[in-house]
């Protein structure tokens, strides 16, 4: 059976297995956009340069429940970040969430079903903000992930809220016996005055392949603060799309890092829905590729209101086959006077077979702001090259001090110690040096 | 130590040095003068192995060995060190990161083992008190944002922590004031003993009064068209490089 197949017959099983909820309406008109929309192909204006659709012509199993048996704590331990004793910790199996897997040690942090959202008082935040995010991605796996949404997880910080311990996500596909597609779900919504970090990764188990559709919903109120970390580091028969879209709905405080190391074909979607004046986001991205890998980030920056600030750095190393794809986009809205926007997005090219393909894209509709952008590729700087060799280092060691001096920067914003501390070891690792 | 016979180069398709010979024996400071765009860079940079250049014929000897076989981190290994003319900027890498991972190679190269962490430590504050250059300085990205005098303070530093034998100093005072230039030829002073050399290209004569040569050469159109002790440096001081361009003129 293909894919296509398996996903209807799934859709069809749970639609009247579960019943009507709140929810029932979303996912139906979801899964018909779904049905007209299809997989995103080359000819799809957002995926020029990324052919999923090759991706969905194997057969995947598409039956969570049944497939997540088989991940033991050893598993789970292989991939936990450092001071995971500290933190809340969200463990997702094959795309759906495990509460007996997960542990929330902050009281103030409620994480639920997003079905369960619904019936209580937190209905209209979910009826809200659920499904936003394909107002900007407009294609059939967005609405694939919302037909589903029953399944996702709603993530809560209450007013004033401080989530002392950052929250780890760990998404883990156990494709042991069969090609396995998932996708974990998630909106998140944190309110007035509250603050929550967040660092999330994903572990393949097992040598069949693994598509990944992940969509997280991010709300932030007046004078919140969110910290989004993400870190890929997949085997190379894993592959997923990923959008994170974040409502900023109040003046408010975001700093996010995606930090790509590994996998097959990546595609990350990142939107900042700028909705409130004087909000304020930095968003940073590093991807450092080898093999085949394939990693393309796509930015939105949509400036709704006035007076708000983006700050915006994508830095990729990419090295033997693998390819890069950026495409950042500032949209600044007619009303959005005194916007202050800023892009950058800098390549080293390390090997022939390695390509870019890096596009800015500005589009504003109001007169008075200031917002910059710029790319670059470019090969290692050969004066540096020289001087560090000449002081005794060998070509090897001067190559990799170079690569980590220039993806240095981004890892500087991953705030939290024990993250940025780890992201440092796997790129130490990777370059073969110890660096300070 | 160091035998230049007949040293031709070039950079793309230019030809600039033109047949250099020099001979410099361990214990002795030998300064290069003269006016600008006339090689001495160009030599400075062959010798320490600079992929861009070209060599075109002629051959350099160092302690015995063909050095222009070797690659620049197995000449920084044999004992030779470059100070740059301009220093590069490197954001991202700090100082002792660099120097430490310098460092520790150049000693696996020489067979000798690593430093750990306390004995690089106290190398590094003793070269630091030398230098008379701060902890902080050192904590920053290699070079960036570094005033001029920092700049080739570090380079100094980083010579000290090397233990070159033979020592290249590229302009080392240029863009220096006094008491920067002071520090750096206490610094090359300190390290010099009868077994090492140290090779000072300079514009002017002034460091030459704390760096004391043993040799004055002229460089002129990529050839040593004169060469003499320190009191040829003063002589140029003096006259000016104009002399020189009319001596040659007239030979020619
Ligand atoms: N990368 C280069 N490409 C072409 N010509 C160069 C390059 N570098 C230096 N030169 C030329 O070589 C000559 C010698 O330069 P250099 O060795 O720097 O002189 P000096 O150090 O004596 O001032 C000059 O004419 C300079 O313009
Ligand atoms: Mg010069």
């Amino acid at each position: 059976m293909n894919t296509i197949e398996t996903i209807k017959e799934r859709y069809q099983q749970l639609q009247s297995n579960n019943g009507s909820s709140a929810l029932t309406p979303i996912e139906q008109n979801a899964f018909n956009s779904f049905t007209t929309l299809g997989i995103p192909t080359v000819k799809h204006e957002e995926w020029k340069y990324t052919r999923i659709s090759s991706v969905f012509n194997k057969e995947y199993a598409f039956n969570p429940e049944n497939l997540s048996s088989s991940i033991s704590q050893t598993d789970l331990d292989s991939i936990r970040f450092p001071g995971y004793e500290e933190a809340n910790e969200l463990v997702f199996i094959n795309g759906l969430y495990s509460p007996q897997l997960s542990v929330i040690r902050s009281e103030n942090l409620t994480v639920i079903s997003l079905e369960e959202a619904t019936r209580n008082e937190h209905r209209e935040l979910v009826l809200q903000h659920l499904g936003h995010s394909s107002k900007y991605i407009k294609d059939g796996l967005n609405a694939l992930s919302t037909a589903f949404a029953a399944e996702g997880v709603f993530i809560h910080v209450n007013k004033g809220d401080i989530v002392e311990h950052p929250v780890y996500i760990y998404n883990i596909v156990d494709a042991r016996t069969a090609n396995v597609l998932s996708q974990p779900r998630m909106l998140i919504y944190v309110a007035q005055n509250a603050q929550v970090i967040f660092a999330e990764t994903y572990a393949t188990f097992g040598a069949a392949e693994s598509f990944i559709n992940q969509v997280t919903e991010i709300v932030v109120e007046k004078d919140a603060l969110l910290e989004f970390y993400r870190i890929q580091n997949d085997a190379a028969h894993a592959n997923q799309v990923n959008t994170t879209h974040i409502r900023q709905i109040g003046k408010s405080l975001v700093n996010t890092v995606t930090v790509s190391l590994d996998g097959g074909i990546v595609r990350n979607n990142l939107n900042i829905a700028m909705e409130a004046e004087y909000a304020e986001s930095h968003f940073y991205g590093l991807y450092f590729l080898k093999g085949n890998t394939h990693v393309d980030n796509h930015t939105v920056v949509d400036n709704v209101k006035p007076h708000c600030e983006s700050n915006e750095l994508y830095k990729g190393v990419v090295d033997d086959s693998s390819t890069a794809v950026f495409n950042g986009k500032i949209f600044v809205q007619k009303d959005a006077q005194k916007t202050n926007a800023y892009q950058s997005n800098k390549n080293l090219l390390l090997s022939e077979d390695a390509a870019v393909n890096t596009k800015p894209q500005l589009e504003i509709f109001a007169d008075d702001v200031k917002c910059s952008h710029g790319c670059t590729v470019g090969q290692l700087d050969e004066e540096a090259f020289f001087y560090l060799r000449s002081r005794g280092v060998s070509e090897r060691t001067a190559k990799s001090l170079l690569i980590h001096a220039f993806a240095i920067d981004i890892l500087e914003h991953i705030k939290p110690e024990k993250v940025r501390e780890y992201v440092d070891q796997l790129i130490s690792e990777r370059l073969g040096v110890e660096v300070g | 130590m160091l035998s230049i016979k007949n040293l031709q180069a070039r950079i793309e398709e230019k030809q600039i040095l033109n047949g250099i010979n020099l001979d410099i024996k361990a214990g002795e400071v030998h300064a290069i003068m003269g006016p600008n765009g006339s090689g001495k860079s160009t030599l400075a940079s062959v010798l320490a192995g600079r992929p861009e250049y070209e060599v075109t014929g002629g051959a350099v000897e160092f302690l015995g060995k063909d050095i222009l076989e070797l690659s620049p981190e197995e000449r920084a290994g044999e004992g030779i060190f470059l100070a740059f003319q301009y220093p590069v900027e490197i954001p991202g890498l700090t100082t002792t990161n660099f120097i430490k991972t310098a460092v520790n190679e150049v000693r696996k190269y020489r067979g000798l083992e690593p430093y750990d962490a306390v004995q690089f430590l106290k190398l590094m504050k003793e070269k630091m008190a030398l230098m008379e250059i701060s902890q902080s300085l050192l904590s920053r990205s290699l070079n960036e944002g570094f005033s001029g005098g920092e700049k080739k303070r570090n380079e100094i530093f980083q010579m000290a922590m090397l233990e070159p034998k033979l020592a290249i100093l590229d302009e080392t005072d240029s863009g220096l004031d006094i008491d920067a230039i002071r520090i750096v030829a206490n610094g090359v002073n300190k390290l010099r003993n009868k077994d090492n050399a140290v090779l000072v290209v300079t514009h002017y004569q002034r460091l030459l009064d704390y760096i004391v040569p043993d040799f004055v050469h002229v460089l002129y159109n990529g050839r040593i068209v004169k060469s003499g002790t320190k009191e040829l440096a003063l002589e140029l001081e003096e006259r000016g490089y104009d002399f020189i361009k009319n001596e040659v003129g007239q030979e020619a």
